[in-house]
C-alpha cells in the first residue's frame, strides 16, 4: 500500500476505472487536485468555459461512446453550475461522474466562502451521491460511485470532497470488489414472465415494439432486430430510442410522440399488444395517459422495476436488461409475418408520410436537414439543442446506428448541443459530428466555442436561425392566439462571433447555397459554423397538442403547406 | 364517531418497513423521495435494528396518495435502502407510544386515573395540576385515551409513530454482513471526523 494525498487517490482511482478525460474548471478548493493533475498524463483535462458546459460535455462523451463521462467543478457556484447538466443526465439515464470540491471540513456547515450543500442539492437528481470526509474513503467511494453510475439503469453520481481531504495523506487501499447490500440490479428477466410475454405476442394480431433509450444502453440493437424479424413485429422508437433500430429496416416505422410520425402514433394507438423495451411510457411519447390505446395489453421490459406500472397498468412485467431478455424472448416466439398488420401501417404511412420535405422556394429547415442527410450519406453523428430544430433533426435525418442522435429528451435542456457535441467528438474522434443548433438554444452555451479552438475539434455547427424561440412562437401561434410574447430573440452576428473565436463561418441565405455550404463545411478540416437563415415561421408537424391523445395527432394545415 | 371506530382511516394506510444503511443523509433521502413523488407520510419512526450498521425505518403511508407498490419500488431505488417490506397484508403487531400531559386537580384526579387504568396507561409524572400518562398500543387505543382526556384539558401530546413487526417466526430483517474492511469504511463514510482538524479557509 502506498501513501498518497487525497488528490492523488482521487485521480489514481479514476484512472483505474478507465477514465481518460475530465471536463472541468478549476477553483479555490480543487486547487490541490489541479496541482496533482500533471502527475497523471493519462488523464486529459478539457477546460470548459462554464461548468454547465462541462457536465454536458461529460454527458455527450457518455452518450457517444457508452463509457462514463467525468466532469469537475469547484465548490459553491462551480458545483451549482453543474446541476443543470447533472439533471439532464438524470432524466435521460446516462452515466456521468460529477466530482466537486467543497470547503475544508472545519468550515462545512458554517456557510464559508463558496460553500454549497451540493450533496443535498443534487440528492433528487443523482442515482447516488457521496460526501467524503476522510482521504482513506476515497478509493472505495469512487469505486462504488462508478459501479452505481454504470450498471443497472445508468445515471449520474456525484462525489463531493472537501479541500483538506484532497490534502490529507493516508494509505491508498484499492478495494478488490464493490459490495452494496442495497444495490443489486436485476438483469436476467423472470423466465415465467418471458414465457407469458411470448405467448401473448404469439396470440397478438397487431403487436408493436416501442424501443427506447434502454435498448441503446443495453447494447441490444442486434438482439432487437433478431426479435422483430422473427416475430414479425413492427418497431417504432421513442425520441431517445432513435437509432435503437435502423430506420432503413423494413419493419422500422419511425418514432412516436408529440412530434413523432403520424403513422407511428396511429400504430401505437391501433396495436393490440404494446411491447415497451427500455423505455418509460413518458407523457411526451404517449400523449394523454387515460386515452392511450385503452384496449392494448402492455408487455414492459425494463431494467428499473420502478418504471413498470408507474404510468400504465402492465399485463406482463419483465424486469431485466434488454440484452438478456430479448434473446430468450426471440427463442420462444413463433415466426410470424403478420402481413395484414404491416400492410395497414404501410397504408397509413402512404397517406400520411410525415417525413416528406415539400417543395418550396423558401429555405425550409426540413430541406436543410434532409440535404445534410444526403450529403453525409446518413453517417454523421447529430447532436441537437432543444426546440424546433431538435424535432426537425429527429424527423428529417434517418438514423441507422445507436448513439447517432444525441439529444436532451427528458429534461429538454437548451444549450445542450455545443458542449454535448464537444464531449461526443472527444469520445469518438474520427466521427463526423454535427451540432444542430437553434439560434436561441445556441446562445445559452456559445462560450464553449473557445473549447473547439483549444482542443482543435472539427465540429460542424449548423444554426437553424429563424430569429425566434421557434417552439415558443409555434405554441403562442397555435394555443395562445398569436400573442407573441418574448419569443422574438435578437442575436449577435454569429459569423462575426465565430470569427472572433478564430472559427470559420458561412452565412447561408438562399436555398441554393445549402448543399454547397454543407460540402464546404465537410471539406474544412477544423471547426466551422454555418448560419442557416431558415424560413422564419415554419412550424413542426405533425403534432399531438399538449394534453391530447396520440389518436388526436394533427398534421400541417393546408395553408401552411402552400407556403 | 366513537373513539374506537377509526378503522376505515387506518385501513387505507400502509405500514412499510425499510431496513436502511445507518449513514448520514439516509433519512433525508427517504423524506425527499416522499416529498418529490407526492406520497404522504402519516408517521415515520427510525431506530437501530438487530444488525450493526443497519437502521429500521417504519413508515405509515397514506394509500390514497401513493400506490404502495410504487412506494416500495422507489424506496428500493435508493442505494442506502437494503430491504423494503409491506406489512399491510401480514399478520402484524403495530404499536405506538404516547405521553399525554393532562390538566387535573385534587377533585378530578381520581376519575382521570380510573380512565388511565382502563387503557392500561401508566402515570409517569404527577404534579398539583397535571399528570403525564404514558400509553402503549395501536393508534385507535391512543386516540381513544386522548378523546377521554379531552374534557379535562390536554396540555401536550408526544407520540412516537408506529413501529411494527410480523407475528410468528417470519422476519423482515437482513443478514448480510459486509467484509470487515469495507464495513469499516462504510461505517465512517460521510461522517464528521473525530478530533480537531487544522483550520483552513484559503
Amino acid at each position: 500500500m502506498a501513501r498518497m494525498t487525497g488528490a492523488q487517490m482521487t485521480l489514481d482511482s479514476l484512472q483505474r476505472e478507465g477514465v481518460d478525460t475530465i471536463f472541468g474548471y478549476p477553483g479555490g478548493v480543487v486547487l490541490p487536485l489541479y496541482d496533482t493533475l500533471p502527475q497523471f498524463p493519462g488523464i486529459r483535462h478539457v477546460l470548459c468555459r462554464h461548468e454547465q458546459g462541462a457536465a454536458h460535455m461529460a454527458d455527450g462523451y457518455a452518450r457517444a461512446s457508452g463509457r462514463m463521462g467525468v466532469c469537475l467543478g469547484t465548490s459553491g457556484p462551480g458545483a451549482t453550475n453543474l446541476v443543470t447538466g447533472i439533471c439532464t443526465s438524470w432524466m435521460d439515464s446516462t452515466p456521468v461522474f460529477a466530482l466537486t470540491g467543497n470547503v475544508a471540513r472545519t468550515l462545512l456547515g458554517k456557510d464559508g466562502f463558496q460553500e454549497a450543500d451540493i450533496t443535498g442539492i443534487t440528492q433528487p437528481i443523482t442515482k447516488h451521491n457521496y460526501l467524503v470526509m476522510n482521504a482513506r474513503e476515497i478509493p472505495l467511494t469512487i469505486r462504488e460511485a462508478v459501479h452505481i453510475a454504470t450498471t443497472g439503469r445508468p445515471g449520474p453520481v456525484l462525489v463531493d470532497i472537501p479541500k483538506d481531504v484532497f490534502q490529507e495523506t493516508d494509505e491508498f487501499d484499492w478495494p478488490e470488489q464493490v459490495r452494496l447490500r442495497g444495490y443489486k440490479p436485476t438483469v436476467e428477466g423472470h423466465a415465467g414472465m418471458i414465457k407469458r410475454a411470448a405467448e401473448l405476442i404469439d396470440q397478438a394480431k397487431r403487436p408493436i415494439v416501442i424501443a427506447g433509450h434502454g435498448v441503446i444502453w443495453a447494447d441490444a440493437h442486434r438482439e432487437l432486430i433478431e426479435f422483430a424479424e422473427k416475430a414479425g413485429v413492427p418497431v417504432i422508437t421513442t425520441f431517445l430510442g432513435i437509432g435503437a433500430f435502423p430506420e432503413s429496416h423494413p419493419l422500422s416505422y419511425g418514432w412516436l410522440g408529440m412530434h413523432g410520425m403520424y403513422y407511428a402514433n396511429m400504430a401505437a394507438d391501433g396495436a393490440d399488444v404494446v411491447i415497451g423495451i427500455g423505455m418509460r411510457f413518458d407523457d411526451r411519447a404517449m400523449g394523454r395517459f387515460k386515452d392511450f390505446n385503452p384496449t392494448a395489453k402492455i408487455v414492459h421490459i425494463d431494467i428499473d422495476p420502478a418504471e413498470i406500472g408507474k404510468n400504465f397498468p402492465t399485463a406482463v412485467p419483465i424486469v431485466g436488461s434488454a440484452k438478456n431478455v430479448l434473446p430468450k424472448l426471440t427463442e420462444q416466439v413463433k415466426q410470424q409475418p403478420r402481413k395484414e398488420w404491416v400492410r395497414w401501417i404501410d397504408q397509413v404511412r402512404e397517406e400520411h408520410p410525415s417525413r416528406d420535405v415539400r417543395e418550396s422556394r423558401h429555405m425550409l429547415p426540413q430541406y436543410v436537414m434532409r440535404t445534410l442527410y444526403d450529403e453525409t450519406s446518413g453517417d454523421a453523428t447529430i447532436v441537437t439543442g432543444v426546440g424546433q430544430h431538435q424535432m426537425w433533426a429527429g424527423q428529417h435525418y434517418f438514423y441507422k446506428r445507436p448513439r447517432q442522435l444525441i439529444t436532451s429528451g427528458g429534461l429538454g435542456t437548451m444549450g445542450f448541443e455545443l458542449p454535448a457535441a464537444i464531449g461526443a467528438q472527444i469520445a469518438v474522434p474520427g466521427q463526423e459530428t454535427w451540432a444542430i443548433c437553434g439560434d436561441g438554444s445556441f446562445q445559452m452555451t456559445l462560450q464553449e466555442m473557445a473549447v473547439l479552438v483549444d482542443e482543435q475539434l472539427p465540429i460542424k455547427m449548423a444554426i437553424f436561425n429563424n430569429g425566434y424561440l421557434g417552439m415558443i412562437r409555434q405554441w403562442q401561434q397555435l394555443f395562445y392566439d398569436q400573442n407573441y410574447s418574448s419569443c422574438g430573440i435578437s442575436q449577435p452576428d454569429f459569423c462575426k462571433l465565430a470569427d472572433a473565436y478564430g472559427i470559420r463561418a458561412i452565412r447561408v441565405e438562399t436555398k441554393a447555397e445549402v448543399p454547397l455550404a454543407i460540402r464546404e463545411a465537410r471539406a474544412h478540416k477544423g471547426p466551422i459554423l454555418l448560419d442557416f437563415q431558415i424560413d422564419q415561421e415554419e412550424n413542426v408537424w405533425p403534432m399531438v397538442p399538449a394534453g391530447a391523445a396520440l389518436s388526436e395527432t394533427i398534421e400541417a394545415p393546408e395553408a401552411e403547406l402552400a407556403r | 364517531m366513537s373513539a374506537y371506530t377509526n378503522g376505515a382511516r387506518i385501513q387505507s394506510h400502509h405500514t412499510v418497513v425499510a431496513i436502511v444503511e445507518n449513514k448520514p443523509g439516509v433519512l433525508m433521502r427517504v423524506a425527499s423521495l416522499f416529498r418529490r413523488r407526492g406520497f404522504n407520510i402519516e408517521s415515520l419512526t427510525v431506530g437501530h435494528s438487530e444488525e450493526e450498521g443497519l437502521s429500521r425505518l417504519t413508515l405509515v403511508v397514506d394509500g390514497e396518495s401513493a400506490p404502495v407498490e410504487q412506494v416500495e419500488k422507489q424506496l428500493y431505488k435508493l442505494i442506502d435502502v437494503v430491504k423494503v417490506s409491506d406489512l399491510s397484508h401480514e399478520d402484524m403487531l403495530a404499536r405506538e407510544l404516547a405521553m399525554i400531559k393532562v390538566r387535573c386537580n385534587n377533585v378530578n384526579r381520581h376519575e382521570l386515573l380510573d380512565i388511565a387504568n382502563v387503557f392500561r396507561a401508566d402515570v409517569v409524572d404527577i404534579a398539583t395540576n397535571s399528570v403525564i400518562l404514558q400509553v402503549v398500543g395501536d393508534e385507535s387505543k391512543i386516540d381513544g385515551l386522548t378523546k377521554m382526556c379531552e374534557p379535562y384539558g390536554i396540555k401536550e401530546i408526544a407520540r412516537t409513530g408506529r413501529v411494527a413487526m410480523v407475528r410468528g417466526a417470519k422476519t423482515t430483517t437482513v443478514h448480510e454482513a459486509e467484509p470487515e474492511k469495507i464495513a469499516r469504511i462504510h461505517a465512517s463514510q460521510g461522517r464528521r471526523v473525530e478530533g480537531a482538524l487544522p483550520f483552513s479557509s484559503d
